[in-house]
């Protein structure tokens, strides 16, 4: 900006009509200029291209420049991107089979990634274990044996599954060598492979989440925008249903409602009927910001507009109204998310949650709930890892999103 | 004003009715009942239960009768002091919830005083230091206190308090003064157990105050009149205390509605993993076993709560706000 001031002055005088040799001289009328350009009555109304990028950019646009500026949120939102894609291929992500028990080694501990053996580079490797039972306490005791050397086979045969239940395959990202193992997270106490558990649990655990924020969503919208939209009786009645809901306790409701699942349902049934409760506990907060919206933006010229032009109430709400602050509704939407994942994680703590063999983080964690795990096996509380990671992300996801999805802001 | 109030307080009635009902199916829904379960645990571990005082205490609490009369007996013993009997505990319901109510009312007080005490200072220095260093790492330290589960957090503490300090695993006192009367060592004793099920409960409603304080008050902070308060040459600190701290509460008054059900209800999973005396664990276990009174009149007693805990943060805010309008009708 300081450069076009200094500039100014030299070159001013370039402007003018006349080279300044063929000034009049004083007292002379000065010579009549006229532009031979083209007159433009919308000059004034013209945009630069960095100003038009600006001004005619959608609303998706203009969220997207926005989010882009909230670096947390967007690593966030990469790293959740990286996670729901790590879901849809997760038979081949995992070195072994859920399921696959080896009981040779029970809560075996994690193996260290190596690259060199005795000075000689050979790619990475684990060592093998030294097994012992500790005849004192009676402790399975596993310590890396350098003698063995197990290399770690990339793309390659292991372990049978089948690719979402349906399609029986054997390929995998990484597996164990020929007759040795691969426990980077160590195993359980059935010996089955932390790491491929916690890649199989991400699954069920962040599929839950988003199943059950739709329902919330979609419960929220409807019941909220005809509250805010018809007002009078039914709003009164919303909102004391509203009140009701949240008057019950979360915890105690989920557990009663987890009861009633008859025994007899399938864990997918059953996790199904997991998400739907988690989703009915939670549309109250959205229906209030729905109705409260609503309420304001009832008011406004555009929708007296609609309404005189003949649209009815599911028009006026839906394609005029809702859309006005669906992105704003999303985005406080992104931040339940957390909160589902770990009503999961506390229902599967109390048993009352998902039912082996559907294996989601809680209840994996659902194993580590005794003291003797801090003490010794510290490697079964992992899954707290990716949890925690998930919920932090769709937490500065959800903030980058409200704070982009602010058009007053 | 008084309009308002009397207005608020009739339409809670309709709304406990309904609650009551709820709570009433809930509870009912899961097939089987107490003594269902009841008989088969004892057949499975090979004793025979007494099958007529069984079939006495069906025929005294109805359960041959139709649920809505049963319902309505239910009720009906609220308004003279009967919550129901407690089959497990075979107690009534008073009695077995009375004992550990102090406790839970204790805990839960020493938490939300923790809670206060460290969530506002650290949301109002984030809010008037946005985006430095210290608002980034204080937000994350709240963040991370939401999202770990909070019962694996109560395992890992008590396990370094007791490996570190010496403090028995569990229990919110030292296993001696279980059962014992009130006294200066007991009280000594709980004290020094507290503070782990105050830091557990309190780290995710920490962060979320602390997140709440610091939206509110970065809302206010750009008006007009912290401007004008500036301008006149009032010292920073007073201006932030005078007037957009002050402002930015009207969420916190709000929220009396839901801390107070939490009072009394404390965090049920970590009172389980930590064992503490509270309410918590006896409302989950009376679930899990079907004890349909103490769970129903329990949570009923919860709604009750949270009902008058909006209506309390309502009229304070109708009190302290003029901006908020009592009739809630469209201007058109």
């Amino acid at each position: 900006m300081s450069g076009d001031h200094v500039n100014a002055p030299e070159s001013a005088p370039e402007l003018l009509p006349l080279s300044p040799t063929s000034l009049p001289p004083p007292g002379a009328p000065l010579a009549h200029f006229v532009s031979q350009a083209p007159f433009d009555a919308h000059e004034a109304e013209a945009l630069s291209p960095e100003q038009e990028k600006f001004y005619l950019a959608s609303q998706l646009r203009l969220m997207w420049v926005k989010f882009k500026r909230h670096r947390l949120a967007l690593v966030s939102g990469v790293f959740l991107a990286v996670m729901y894609a790590s879901i849809v291929i997760c038979e081949f992500l995992a070195p072994y089979n859920y399921q696959t028990r080896d009981t040779e080694f029970i809560r075996a501990p994690p193996q260290a990634i190596h690259l060199f053996h005795e000075g000689k580079f050979v790619g990475p490797f684990v060592y093998g274990y030294a097994y012992r039972l500790n005849m004192d306490n009676l402790k399975r005791e596993y310590t890396p044996d350098k003698q063995k050397v197990y290399p770690i086979r990339f793309l390659c045969r292991g372990d049978g599954y089948y690719f979402w239940g349906l399609v029986p395959g054997d390929l995998h990202l990484a597996c164990p060598a020929k007759a040795g193992v691969l426990f980077l997270l160590g195993t359980d106490r059935l010996g089955r492979d932390m790491l491929s558990r916690l890649i199989y649990g991400a699954r069920i655990s962040l599929t839950i989440g988003l199943i059950g924020v739709s329902i919330s969503f979609l419960l929220g919208i409807a019941i909220g925008g005809l509250a805010g939209y018809y007002g009078g009786v039914f709003d009164l009645l919303t909102q004391r249903a509203i009140e009701i809901v949240q008057s019950l306790p979360h915890i105690p409701i989920w557990l009663a409602l987890a009861a009633i699942m008859p025994a007899s349902w399938s864990p997918i049934l059953v996790y199904f009927g997991i998400t739907v409760i988690l989703g009915l506990m939670d549309w109250t907060g959205l229906a209030r910001a729905v109705r409260s919206k609503l309420l304001s933006l009832r008011e406004e010229d555009y929708v007296l507009a609609a309404q005189l032009m003949g649209a009815g109430t599911v028009r006026v709400v839906g394609r005029h109204l809702i859309p006005g602050f669906l992105s704003h509704l999303i985005a406080s939407a992104t931040i339940t998310i957390p909160t589902m994942i770990l009503g999961e994680t506390a229902l599967s703590f109390l048993g009352l949650g998902l039912r082996p063999p559907i294996t989601s983080w809680g209840v994996i964690l659902n194993e580590a709930q005794n003291i003797n795990v801090v003490a010794l096996y510290p490697w079964l509380m992992l899954p707290v890892v990716p949890v925690v990671l998930v919920i932090l992300a769709f937490n500065f996801f959800g903030d980058g999103l409200r704070d982009a999805a602010d058009p007053y802001n | 004003m008084l309009r308002y109030i009397i207005r608020r307080v009739l339409i809670m009635v309709p709304t406990l009715v309904v609650t009551s009902m709820l709570i009433f199916t809930l509870i009912q829904l899961p097939p089987g009942d107490y003594f269902e379960t009841y008989v088969a645990e004892m057949q499975a571990q090979g004793e025979r239960a007494d099958l007529s005082r069984v079939a006495f205490l069906k025929k005294e609490y109805g359960f041959d009768k139709p649920p809505v009369e049963r319902y309505l007996r239910w009720v009906g013993g609220f308004f003279v002091g009967d919550y129901g009997y407690s089959f497990e505990y075979q107690l009534p319901v008073s009695e077995v919830v009375g004992d550990r109510l102090y406790l839970t009312v204790l805990v839960s007080f020493a938490t939300i005083l923790f809670t206060w005490a460290v969530a506002f200072p650290i949301g109002i220095y984030s809010a008037t230091h946005q985006y430095s260093w210290g608002d980034y790492g204080l937000t994350f330290l709240g963040l991370i206190g939401i999202a770990i589960p909070h019962f694996l957090l109560a395992l890992v503490f008590m396990y370094f308090a007791n490996v570190w300090f010496g403090l028995s695993i569990g229990g919110l006192m030292d296993p001696q003064y279980f059962n014992q009367p009130l006294s200066w060592a007991k009280v000594g004793s709980i004290l020094h157990h507290l503070w782990i099920p105050v830091i557990i409960i309190g780290a995710g409603g920490t962060g979320s105050m602390i997140r709440a304080v610091r939206a509110n008050l970065l809302d206010e902070l750009q008006k007009q009149y912290v401007t004008t308060a500036r301008a006149k040459g009032l010292s920073p600190f007073k201006t932030l205390m005078k007037y957009p701290f002050r402002m930015s509460l009207n969420f916190f008054i709000s929220d009396i509605g839901s801390v107070l059900p939490s009072v009394v209800s404390g965090a049920e999973l970590v009172a389980i993993v930590l064992s503490l005396q509270t309410t918590g664990p006896l409302l989950i276990r009376a679930l899990q076993a079907q004890d349909m009174y103490l769970a129903g009149s329990f949570l009923m007693f919860l709604a009750l709560l949270t009902v008058i805990g909006v209506l309390i943060s309502d009229i304070a805010l109708a009190f302290l706000d003029p901006r908020i309008r009592l009739q809630g009708a469209s201007t058109k």
